[in-house]
């Protein structure tokens, strides 16, 4: 289990680095450092399909992300001159990190999970539904309306996105309300 | 002790939501917390030295990670990515708008 802590560390780094640096453009690199991380610790945990998964999403994240500062002018970030909202936050993330520490320790120690809805699916996967790979048969047959819930919500926050993003019939609007601002 | 690396994560992800004031950092924070989110049910999952949940034949089936974890971690990762494009959207409207990212300029959202 070694190399699951380095590549953890390797991932907390990141995150630090994404956070912390001043150019938005290495920020966005530093995430992709973190979601590749993310990649190798599923395989490492025996998760492949979620490894596939995340590398797919991963590169469209940072398709994404580039596209919304690219040719814009936000090289540098400025930084924040408020140290009372830091020092707060850092205090609640203190408490935070206690309360779950402590949480923690209820939970069955790492490497022994308490199986039993996934019994099963293990025993009876291959039998009712005929798949080999158990995470399929689940998906698509045990818990197939959570898929139909998946597909709902990721139509809806597409939906959402191409009203927002759309350029017809906003125009007029937009105009209005300029001039509203400019009479102001 | 790997479940708390994982909260260390989390809270990273939790201190850009709360201090940053540009946009894109607050998605980059939203993104960091939904990653740790997934690492750890996934960790929940997992057995020592387990088997990845594909079966083969006259393979016995023992020792194998939890399926259940896996598969609503898959539906997750999904829906993370279309937040984010969600999000990306709505930055890119009021950047539109406003000509920057610094949520203290932008003063008619003001609460």
């Amino acid at each position: 289990m070694l190399e699951l802590y380095i590549v953890l560390i390797l991932m907390i780094i990141g995150a630090i680095i994404a956070v912390e640096t001043k150019s938005i453009l290495s920020s966005i690199v530093a995430l992709g450092k973190v979601g590749l991380g993310l990649t190798i610790a599923f395989l490492i945990l025996k998760a492949p399909d979620l490894a596939i998964v995340q590398l797919v999403v991963e590169i469209l994240t940072l398709i994404i992300l580039i596209r919304a500062t690219l040719g814009r002018d936000v090289k540098y970030t400025k930084e924040n001159q408020n140290w009372g909202v830091k020092f707060l936050s850092i205090i609640l993330i203190i408490i935070f990190l206690i309360f779950s520490y402590n949480v923690l320790q209820s939970l069955p120690e790492f490497g022994n999970p308490i199986l039993k809805v996934a019994d099963y699916y293990i025993e009876n996967g291959m039998k009712e539904t005929g798949a080999a790979n158990l995470v399929t048969s689940v998906i698509l047959d045990f818990r197939a309306f959570d898929t139909l819930g998946e597909a709902t919500v990721l139509f809806t926050a597409i939906l959402g996105a191409l009203a927002v993003l759309r350029k017809n019939g906003i125009k007029d609007k937009d105009t209005k309300e300029n001039k509203g601002v400019q009479g102001d | 002790m790997i479940y708390f690396l994982c909260f260390i994560l989390f809270s990273i992800g939790l201190y850009s939501i709360l201090t940053k004031r540009n946009l894109i950092k607050i998605i980059i924070g939203i993104s960091i917390v939904d990653y740790a989110i997934n690492l750890f049910f996934i960790l929940v999952g997992y057995r020592m030295n387990g088997r990845s949940p594909i079966l083969e034949k006259g393979e016995e089936i023992e020792r194998i990670v939890d399926p259940l974890p896996q598969a609503v971690v898959l539906t997750s990762i999904v829906i993370g990515l279309a937040v984010t494009a969600l999000l990306v959207a709505i930055a890119i409207r009021i950047y539109e708008k406003y000509g920057t990212f610094d949520i203290n300029e932008i003063k008619e959202l003001k609460g």
